[in-house]
């Protein structure tokens, strides 16, 4: 038995990627800076709508090692519930940041919920309390928990906010009851905020804030072990406001402490917090009295740190971040920004490149392009995604729009460089398909490189489609579809181009798309040029080679390619085959020692010159019945079908009558003859039969198909006992029905064309039905083998019987030629007067025939396609010339 | 019998693509259309989801097809019958009355079958699929703050649904084919609220996501772990993978899932990867035998197939991890120190 997994109460987050606090996680950065009460700059840039560049300050804590980013947008003078919903949401574009998970920070809970909403990840919200009473702390926590956030609890409740450690440490055990049992909340996804208070402000009862949040923290880490301890850590320091180097020391000192007590996770500077170890002794060892309150009598050590604060104030300290890209050539500078999606130095870069190229179109066609395709194979080989291919569409846009100027300025000087006339895309999802987004996508690409779009939106029917194109004069077609009969009705636009006689060159894209599908089956209808489109990041070499001078190069090169491939699909291997000879060596194996065949009852032949048609008719499967009538519905329920019921009901009620009478008045008359002989294999594929005139044997087909590791490949003789193991047994049958035709005529010459068919589909049921009755009566009987079955005819109709009567002709044994074997063993046309035609079918029609296998575990399968090599083998067995073998295989053969 | 008892039990089978199964009548326009919808002013060919309404029959023969092969639940199909994608058809008003006849007709194929066999009771999910806006991603790439649906018309989409479902009898609800997490998020907080405001006993919620591309992740650019833990607090009782993937592909990624999940296990893959014909043509042994590994390696509680598999795929599924066990839920430990 397996040892029983088990899964540890983690606190679990995540952004795109996961966050777990495990123990050895040691501390948690809560990046600060996007919070308009925290950082100026940021709160400028939100106010004046600059969102691009506050995200660049978020981004920026990311690349300094927050692994949470905190956003509060609790300012009087904003719309908190619009900034924090459209900042979010740019966040949520920005895959390097939204990398991270996001901690929702506002005092007012609309606020919060907004910001929820714009999330996919598991969020952290801080935060609720206990301020309000518990009526609203419960509600405000039900709502967090329908979200899937984590909650920070700050330690507040009625009477106000917690400074001694006492009171922190009982406001948080009382929140906590309340949210494990009352709310449901689990312990881990619980953190709690003690209150970071400002230490060293000159006031005494300040004093002790630092250790009493230290102190809360261990007592509730031990009483509380699975929940989280958090704490806004600037706060800590405001009283040095301005002073950088002592506040990040004085950081630095609190959680090297806080930390050891517990605290799981803080608000910081995330890349400006020194080392510990890093900080000066003289000033570390002042942080830590101020701090831990020592030495603090009379503001002793307070003091101390205020005069040495004097000495180092205004040292700053610069940012760092990995720029040694910036230092590159221009063309990996451009193509490292479209990669990474960076738009901050994109203006400038591009400037650079258009005074270093003869024409400005040439930067698109050069370095932009050549970005692009990057892009391109890094999305197809799994190395970026689309949030992120989208984000360099972008980066591509905004170099566009660096250029279009330059791009017109330079048409007005030159009329020979182009007539003014933009060229013009045609986009659609085609009738039928309503998915769009990889259209858009390509719309926006292409929109940036300066094409106009003329985008028809989804359900686009091929006329409106090449309607539009006539009319606004499009240069280009490009189609998209995602749903599988979107193929069909690609191909059905193709055809339409080719009937309108359209000149322009058609695009294929969309999901279930493909090359092979577009060379085999599209591009066939038009010969415009037709091109498939692997992603966005395509379309635009493949438009604009298209408006170009390369055009005709890239038709014919194209056309090549289709042609090429059409003759791969309709030559080579459509799916992979395996030899014959392996494919004998993974035959299904059987426990043979174990296994013990019945002797039939009877050996030789049984002939049946008229059979009990009453009988027979029980057995008869009513479903085929409406198939044959292309009734929908299946037996029983069509008849009660609210559509088809009434028409299934008197259909059914007149086969009745009409089998009543063909019983009473014997129109058919039912003839059969079954046999069974010794039988056995050689290993391969060849039975042997012993019979009163010697040997015959009977040649099967083996399955060639590539199948996973450990699937046989199935043959009927695998069915049969191998020689050297010992005796086993094979059967035929052969039945008919007579007298139809003479029905059928009848109705034919009364015009009577529905008990004519009727006639006919009876016909076939009744046969159908007689072999049915046999192959029972053959288990129980005349073979034997399940003397003791007792099975409905349900369960007959659903095959549920041991054994199997498969059929030359049919799937498991496509080669109609051992029906003449078969036809001579049971003497099939003297004993009950089958014709086998020179196509082998049987006449009359309703004749079927098939062989008898006994072993428990054999079954149906269907060939599928075999290769030429089995194709020898098999006409050599049969004594067969390789072309007569073909001839009669080829539907089977690859 | 509960699903959770059944569940602990037995590996249990999903049904496979309703899609695949209704395009195989080759239905036409006027197919969708029916009787009632005949003068609907615009095309609604291929919504597949109107079919509850115009083409019962034909809907609850495929679910017995599947039910016949050895399905133990059943879904709905109701994928796309919510307010904002049936609004591409102008049938945004008829999304809860997809939702009501879809329910029903499952439940009737279900209860027929649960009647013939009651030791082998067949339950009917009631599937909730991803819509055709995403709450994360912008249609805009010029405007990537933009987003084309918000998410309370979401939640109020979604809740329409889960009214629908529940009040036509499913037993559980499915969101699945999940490619942008916000959107399954406020179909679970629709759930949530859907069953705080009726005070009904909420239903087993099975939930399965979906893994798009070559970087393993979701559409919307999550990591498999990060989707976990981001729907979690739905307390599935499955979470699991589904759709865009053949089970060759899908393999690792619910290796993956089967260790960090708390709850039970689902899985099912579409039969293979499209062809260059855009069919789907993976054998049912193969996917029977993917799935029975699987199984084997005890990953899975829950197996089905998705695009492209039809009932001899769950047929051959059924048979192939009939008996086997299943996978063992992991003991979820009260302290965080070994």
């Amino acid at each position: 038995m397996e040892q029983m997994a088990s899964l540890k109460p983690y606190l679990r987050l995540s952004g795109l990627e996961p966050l777990t606090l495990r123990p050895e996680t040691n501390f948690v950065n809560v990046g600060e800076r996007t919070n308009v009460t925290g950082s100026k700059k940021f709160a400028r840039l939100i106010k004046e709508n600059k969102y691009e560049e506050a995200l660049s300050v978020a981004r920026q804590q990311v690349e300094n090692g927050a692994q949470v980013l905190d956003v509060n947008m609790d300012d009087a003078l904003l719309d908190g519930v619009q900034a924090m919903t459209t900042f979010l949401n740019l966040v949520q574009s920005e895959p390097d940041i939204a990398r991270i998970p996001i901690m929702i920070d506002s005092s007012k809970f609309e606020i919060i919920e907004a910001g929820l909403k714009c999330v996919q990840g598991k969020c952290i919200v801080n935060s609720i309390s206990l301020k309000e009473g518990e009526e609203k702390f419960i509600q405000q926590a039900i709502t967090c928990q329908m979200y899937g956030a984590a909650v920070i609890v700050m330690a507040f409740d009625e009477q106000g906010q917690a400074d001694t450690k006492d009171r922190k440490v009982q406001i948080c055990y009382r929140a906590y009851k309340i949210l494990t049992e009352q709310v449901g909340y689990d312990p881990q996804d619980i953190i709690f905020d003690p209150n970071i208070f400002a230490i060293a402000t000159g006031l005494e009862e300040h004093n002790n804030y630092g250790v009493d949040f230290i102190e809360a923290t261990r007592e509730i880490k031990d009483l509380m072990p699975l929940t989280k301890v958090s704490g806004g850590v600037s706060n800590l320091s405001f009283s040095f406001r301005g002073n950088d180097h002592v506040r990040e020391a004085m950081h630095s000192v609190f959680l090297f402490y806080a930390i050891k007590a517990g605290m799981d996770m803080g608000i910081v500077n995330a890349g400006q917090l020194v080392v510990y170890d890093e900080i000066e002794p003289q000033l570390r060892q002042l942080c830590e009295d101020v701090i831990l309150n020592r030495n603090n009598e009379n503001n002793e050590a307070t003091e101390k740190l205020i005069s040495f604060a004097e000495t180092v104030k205004g040292k700053g300290k610069e940012e760092k971040k990995d720029d040694t890209w910036r230092k590159t050539s221009v063309e990996e500078r451009l193509k490292h920004a479209l990669v990474n999606g960076i738009t901050d130095y994109i203006d400038a870069d591009t400037e650079e490149a258009r005074l270093k190229y003869p024409r400005p179109l040439e930067v698109i066609e050069g370095p932009l392009m050549d970005g692009m395709n990057v892009v391109g194979d890094l999305f197809g080989s799994g190395k970026m995604f689309l949030p992120q291919v989208v984000k360099s569409a972008r980066v591509m846009k905004k170099s566009v729009a660096w250029l279009t100027p330059f791009i017109e300025e330079e048409k007005k000087n030159n009329p020979l460089a182009g007539n003014g006339n933009v060229p013009k895309v045609l986009l659609a999802t085609v009738k039928g398909d309503v998915h769009d987004i990889g259209k858009n996508i390509v719309g926006v690409v292409l929109g940036c490189n300066g094409y106009e779009i003329i985008d028809l939106g989804v359900m686009v029917p091929a006329d409106k489609i090449l309607d539009t194109a006539e009319r606004e004069n499009a240069d280009i077609i490009g189609l998209s579809g995602l749903i599988t009969p979107s193929l069909d009705e690609m191909v059905h636009v193709a055809h339409e181009m080719k009937r309108r006689g359209m000149k322009q060159p058609l695009l294929i894209g969309g999901a279930t798309t493909s090359r092979m599908h577009t060379a085999v089956k599209i591009a066939p209808q038009y010969e415009n040029g037709v091109l498939h489109i692997l992603d966005a990041s395509r379309s635009v070499t493949a438009v604009s080679t298209l408006l170009g001078k390369e055009k005709d190069n890239l038709l014919k090169k194209t056309a090549n390619e289709y042609g090429e491939l059409r003759n791969q699909f309709l030559n080579k291997n459509k799916k992979e085959l395996i030899a014959y000879n392996d494919a004998v060596i993974t035959k299904e194996y059987f426990d043979w020692k174990n296994y013990k065949p019945t002797k039939p009852a009877i050996l030789g032949n049984k002939v049946f010159q008229d059979f009990d048609l009453a009988t027979i008719a029980k057995y008869i499967d009513w479903g085929p019945f409406f198939i044959g009538w292309e009734m929908p519905g299946r037996f029983p329920d069509v008849l009660s079908d609210k559509i088809f019921g009434q028409e299934a009901t008197k259909l059914y009620n007149d086969a009745q009558k009409l089998v009543e009478k063909i019983i009473s008045e014997k129109w058919f008359t039912a003839k059969g003859v079954i046999g069974f002989w010794p039988a056995v294999t050689n290993n391969a594929d060849t039975v042997t039969l012993q019979t009163d005139k010697g040997e015959v044997k009977l040649e099967m087909l083996r399955q060639q198909l590539k199948k996973a590791v450990g699937q046989p490949s199935f043959s009927l003789a695998d069915f049969i006992k191998p020689a050297e193991l010992g005796d086993d047994y094979i059967g035929a049958f052969s039945v008919t029905i007579h007298g139809a035709k003479k029905y059928v005529e009848k109705f034919a010459a009364e015009h009577d064309e529905y008990n004519k068919i009727m006639v006919q589909i009876l016909a076939d049921r009744f046969v159908e039905a007689f072999a049915e009755c046999l192959h029972e009566k053959t288990r129980k009987e005349y073979w034997g083998y399940a003397a003791n079955e007792t099975l409905s005819n349900e369960q007959l109709i659903k095959e549920e019987y041991k054994g199997i009567r498969p059929a030359p002709g049919y799937p498991a044994c496509p080669d109609h030629t051992e029906k003449i074997k078969l036809f001579e063993l049971l003497d099939a046309t003297n004993n009950i007067g089958i014709e086998l035609t020179e196509s082998l079918a049987m006449n009359p029609p309703a004749s079927v025939c098939g062989w008898y296998i006994a072993h428990p575990q054999s079954h149906y399968f269907g060939l599928g396609k075999i290769n030429r090599d089995q194709l020898e083998d098999y006409a050599k067995r049969k004594g067969m010339s390789k072309e007569e073998a073909e001839k009669w295989l080829r539907p089977v053969l690859e | 019998m509960t699903i959770q008892d059944c569940l602990k039990e037995r590996i249990l089978v999903i049904d496979g693509a309703m899609g695949t199964m209704i395009q195989k009548h080759k239905p036409t326009e006027a197919t969708f259309r029916g009787e009632r919808f005949k003068d609907w002013h615009i095309d609604v060919k291929n919504n597949s989801d109107l079919m509850n309404l115009t083409q019962p029959e034909m809907i609850q023969g495929i679910h017995e097809l599947y039910l016949e092969a050895g399905a133990d639940i059943i879904e709905t199909n109701t994928f796309a019958a919510t307010r904002i994608p049936q609004a591409d058809y102008e049938m945004g008003n008829l999304a809860y009355e997809m939702n009501v006849e879809g329910a029903k007709i499952a439940r009737r194929a279900a209860d027929k079958y649960t009647a013939k066999d009651p030791s082998k009771p067949r339950f009917v999910a009631g599937a909730i699929g991803p819509l055709n806006k995403t709450l994360s991603l912008s249609p805009d790439v010029n405007n990537p703050g933009f987003r084309s649906v918000t998410f309370d018309e979401v939640v109020e989409a979604y809740y329409e649904q889960v009214k629908g479902l529940v009040e036509g009898g499913v037993d559980l609800l499915l969101i699945e084919t999940i490619f942008d997490t916000l959107n399954a998020k406020a179909a679970i907080f629709a759930i949530k609220k859907y069953f705080s405001d009726t005070g009904k006993t909420q239903l087993p919620v099975m939930i399965s996501g979906t893994i798009t591309d070559a970087s393993g992740r979701t559409l919307s650019g999550q990591t498999l772990e990060a989707f976990y833990t981001s729907v979690m607090h739905a307390r599935p009782i499955s979470v699991g993978l589904n759709c865009a993937l053949g089970a060759k592909e899908m393999r690792p990624h619910i290796e993956e899932l089967s260790q960090m999940a708390s709850c039970f296990v689902s899985a099912y893959p579409n039969a293979g990867l499209p062809n260059a014909m855009g069919e789907y043509d993976e054998a049912p042994e193969d996917t029977g035998h993917y799935l029975e590994e699987w199984a084997k390696e005890g990953w899975v509680n829950i197996v089905g197939g998705c695009c492209g598999t039809t009932p001899d795929h769950i047929k051959h599924i059924a048979d192939h991890v009939k008996n086997i066990r299943p996978r063992q839920l992991p003991v979820l430990e009260e302290e965080v120190v070994a």
